[in-house]
């Protein structure tokens, strides 16, 4: 029995691959399977190739792993895309009315699998349950039993009542039966489960359940991939949850009612990805300066402009850092794993309250979209802190006091805020350089005096809040691969990969990106030995920080930007390029990658 | 006008020219709060960039100047946390019409209960003198030296089309109407577009104050039903020769956008914490 096995479902958009996949993702995870799954899909909604990938482990995993072993294909384009790239002896499930050539599998070493997929799922149900037939075949030959998925189907189709529901998992049923007694030698099974029960849940919700539980009661946000799925959950629970989740008419909209909230004096947020970020640069400096807590969740996608619209990136690192005119503070936090996104997503709430300054958590698409179990224990209730800062009641102020001074000057540079609503609280916030009691002034003395005051924020943050890089692996690693947000899963693993194979390697990655902790960056860089960037962006846009701020020039980069998320060999074969001598590895399509797509100019 | 006004009185000098419409805009919204007996803290008033968005900072109320363009938007988020507030919006014909109009519109249609008064002086002051979108067309200015090409916009008639519950249009050279008119838009439970004709001394001298009064009438001595759509609509189209103020439309029962929103009924957002462990763990849950 492996321990580890990856399963590859693939299609035309439209054949219920998604749904298979997320089916299938929960089913392992139910029966106590570490699970992993990840979506390929394109921007449209019909048509064209997609796949959904499910890795189950019997250890925690925090990446998708290639190749997989099996590969689910319900067309013959989804046969040739992946041959290439399927691991010795993986099997390749396919509709038996498919134009597959059999031999020609054998021959390279893979096992075909034929099923009547259709046809099954035509004499018991109908031809749109195919791809549960896909499922049950699947669970028949790698030795998964049938009724976690039947239980997860159930849940899935009960809206729709009992009469979707029985056929559905007669289908299942005996797609299950003829593959398991048509292939019973399949040599690559479903590990077991310790059946503890995790919680299975992508980047996005995460990062939704953490502001949740922060208290966070607003969120504005306009459509957009990858980061939509925040909106529409706030949306989901809004109404129970009293929170109001308001669909703007654009992203300028968004954050400006999301800065209005927070103004108001609700913990306030947006979501969206960096198109959308763009539009929301000047608000940005308007939060800064009317020190206005707001956080702002950029999921990234592939850039530039509308770029890939759902391929995965990590470029607008320097663009949050330095977004929106003129100076002022800000706090730019990057989770690299679902459980980091909970906490990001209740602690960024507490900065912006803390810090009285925008926000901005940077995630991306593989992150924010794929599922991912966690022990329950790290979306803990009891683990959220809800710190709103210097917030003073406007009720117990002096009202015969000289009037409330907003924007009193501080050794700290944090000015105790009341809210709108109390008689001795009364002022108002310019955008313009402003004094302490909120006046417009272009004032020398005051201007001097007023930046001094909005950037010690900084520093104060530095000092209490932010936090270093974390160090996975052995300190005195000869190889140290240096990151930030999604690659943190990716990187890890290569590092154990590499470190088996007798090159000591860990990983340094920051969780939070600015203010940037020099002091401790510079401390965890001294000791990294040969430190190598690994990052999705072109630039190495974190290797390019650590130099402006520390002076360290790393030894070598690894750089993605095709997209497709990394997977751990691809950093392994760098790393490898890196020690022979390559300082920029740009990683090509190759064997490792992920497929490139055989049909060009489809996306939309 | 009334005497009690000094509550929302500062001691700081405005910095607008000698006889601009923004001191008679001004001295309307003061005495328009006073009237209604609402405090300074009750009130938030919010502003874009410009002249008169300077407003907010020569009263003793709540106030965010916000970006150009864009106060309709920060003050539909402080509404919708705190709905407890009246909330007054005051920006010029550029901030609104021009570089905010998406807002415009798509706040028209939502309806929050918010007053939205525009002091449109058809011209571009602050930055010294640029066509905006309410100027004649001909017009030379320092951007359309050969005279304006496109057609101006009509705000009143466009927030009918985008379904206003509320419209009006005032003077700033007669800040006592306009303050009732202020009440009224305060008092009417959706959004109120309040458009002030207001004199720019120096940069538009054209629409003085004497160009106005000889063509301004007031809609409530002529009968006019603002009840009645098609009645709002040919009112709104008038122009040049006789130009209409007072309420061109207001149209009752039609909840406010906040009114609307189940998450909003057990009271402000800014007065609620988090949830609690237990409904926490039901959210949670969802997700085994």
């Amino acid at each position: 029995m492996t321990s580890d096995l990856s399963i590859r479902i693939g299609g035309d958009a439209g054949q219920g691959i998604e749904s298979a996949g997320a089916a299938l993702a929960r089913a392992f995870a139910r029966s106590g399977l570490h699970v992993f799954a990840t979506q390929d899909y394109r921007s449209r909604i019909r048509g064209g190739h997609n796949f959904y990938q499910v890795r189950a482990a019997q250890a925690a995993v925090e990446a998708q792993r290639d190749p997989p072993e099996v590969l689910l294909a319900f067309t013959r384009e989804t046969v040739d895309i992946h041959i290439d790239r399927l691991a010795p002896g993986a099997g390749i499930l396919y509709d038996a009315s498919l134009p597959v050539d059999a031999g020609a599998l054998h021959a390279r070493g893979l096992a075909p699998m034929p099923v009547p997929l259709t046809k099954i799922a035509a004499d018991h149900g109908s031809r749109v349950m195919t791809n549960i037939a896909g499922l049950g075949a699947l669970a028949g030959v790698v030795g998964f039993p049938l009724a976690r998925i039947d239980a997860v189907l159930r849940e899935e189709f009960a809206a729709k009542g009992p009469e979707v529901v029985r056929p559905n998992l007669a289908v299942a049923e005996a797609a299950r039966r003829y593959a398991a007694t048509t292939y019973p030698d399949f040599v690559h099974r479903v590990p077991r489960g310790d059946a503890r029960p995790r919680l299975l849940l992508h980047g996005n919700h995460a990062l939704a359940l953490g502001a949740v539980a922060a208290g966070c009661r607003f969120i504005a946000a306009y459509p957009m991939t990858p980061a939509t799925t925040i909106l529409e959950y706030m949306a989901a629970i809004g109404a129970e949850e009293g929170i109001v989740a308001k669909h703007a008419e654009d992203e300028i909209a968004a954050v400006c009612m999301a800065i209005g909230a927070g103004f108001a004096g609700a913990r306030a947020m947006t979501a969206t990805s960096g198109g959308g970020f763009s539009l929301m640069a000047e608000a940005l400096g308007l939060a800064g300066m009317a020190e206005v807590p707001v956080v702002i969740v950029d999921v990234q996608r592939g850039g530039p402009s509308t770029g890939l619209p759902t391929r995965t990136e990590q470029a607008d690192l320097l663009f949050a850092i330095h977004a929106s005119q003129g100076e002022f503070p800000r706090i730019v936090l990057a989770p690299g794993t679902v459980p980091e996104c909970f906490e990001a997503g209740w602690r960024a709430f507490n900065l912006a309250d803390r810090y009285q300054c925008p926000v901005i958590v940077l995630s991306d698409l593989y992150l924010a979209g794929s599922l991912v179990t966690v022990e329950p224990v790290s979306l803990d209730w009891a683990s959220v802190e809800v710190d709103r800062g210097e917030l003073i009641d406007g009720g117990a102020l002096d009202p015969d006091a000289d009037g409330y001074r907003r924007f009193a000057i501080t050794e700290s540079g944090i000015s105790p805020r009341a809210l709108p609503g109390s008689p001795a609280a009364v002022y108002a916030a310019p955008s313009d350089e402003h004094t302490e009691d909120g006046h417009i002034t272009e004032e020398i003395h005051n201007r001097v005096a007023m930046m001094k005051k909005r950037m010690r924020k900084e520093d104060t943050a530095l000092r209490n809040s932010i936090r270093g890089p974390a160090r996975y692996g052995q300190e005195s690693a000869r190889i140290t691969l240096v990151c930030w947000g999604s690659t943190l899963g990716a990187a890890r693993e290569a590092a154990a990969l590499l470190s088996a194979d007798g090159e000591p390697a860990a990983v340094l990655h920051f969780p939070d990106l600015w203010p940037f902790p020099v002091e401790a960056a510079t401390e965890a860089l001294t000791s990294a030995g040969l430190a190598i960037g690994v990052e999705q962006n072109f630039t190495g846009q974190l290797a390019k920080l650590i130099r402006m701020m520390t002076g360290r020039q790393l030894d070598g980069r690894i750089l993605a930007y095709d997209g497709r998320p990394f997977a751990p060999a691809d950093i392994v074969q760098a790393v490898h390029r890196v020690l022979a001598g390559e300082s920029d590895v740009h990683i090509e399509p190759g064997e490792q990658r992920l497929p490139a797509e055989t049909e060009v100019g489809v996306n939309v | 006008m009334s005497d009690a006004r000094d509550e929302f009185d500062l001691a700081l000098k405005p910095t607008w020219c000698p006889g601009c419409g923004d001191f008679g805009i001004l001295s309307a919204v003061k005495d328009a709060l006073t009237t209604l007996a609402i405090s300074p803290h009750e009130a938030l008033v919010v502003s874009g960039i410009g002249c008169g968005s300077k407003l907010p900072d020569y009263m003793h109320a709540n106030g965010f100047m916000t970006l150009h363009g864009r106060p309709l938007a920060v003050a539909t988020g402080a509404k919708l946390a705190n709905h407890a507030l009246h909330v007054i919006v005051v920006d010029g014909d550029g901030d609104a019409y021009g570089i905010g109009g998406n807002h415009f519109i798509h706040t028209v249609r939502r309806n929050p209960d918010i007053t939205h008064i525009v002091e449109d002086n058809q011209i571009y002051a602050l930055t010294k003198g640029q066509y905006s979108p309410t100027t004649p067309q001909g017009k030379v200015t320092t951007t359309s030296p050969e005279g304006a090409i496109e057609r101006p916009v009509n705000p009143v008639a466009l927030a009918l089309a985008m379904g206003a519950t509320f419209v009006a249009r005032g003077f700033a050279g007669e800040p006592h109407h306009l303050s009732g008119l202020i009440q009224l838009a305060i008092r009417h439970p959706g959004y109120a577009l309040v458009d002030v004709l207001q004199p720019c001394v120096v940069f538009n001298r054209a629409q003085s104050y004497d160009w106005y009064r000889q063509r301004i009438y007031k809609l409530e001595e002529t009968g006019h039903d603002a009840r009645d759509p098609a009645a709002a609509g040919t009112v709104a189209r008038e122009w040049e020769e006789r130009i209409p103020i007072g309420v061109i439309y207001a149209e009752e029962g039609v909840p406010a956008y906040e009114a609307q929103l189940p998450a909003l009924q057990p009271g402000p957002l800014t007065a609620r914490a988090g949830p609690s462990a237990t409904r926490f763990e039901q959210l949670i849950a969802r997700f085994r």
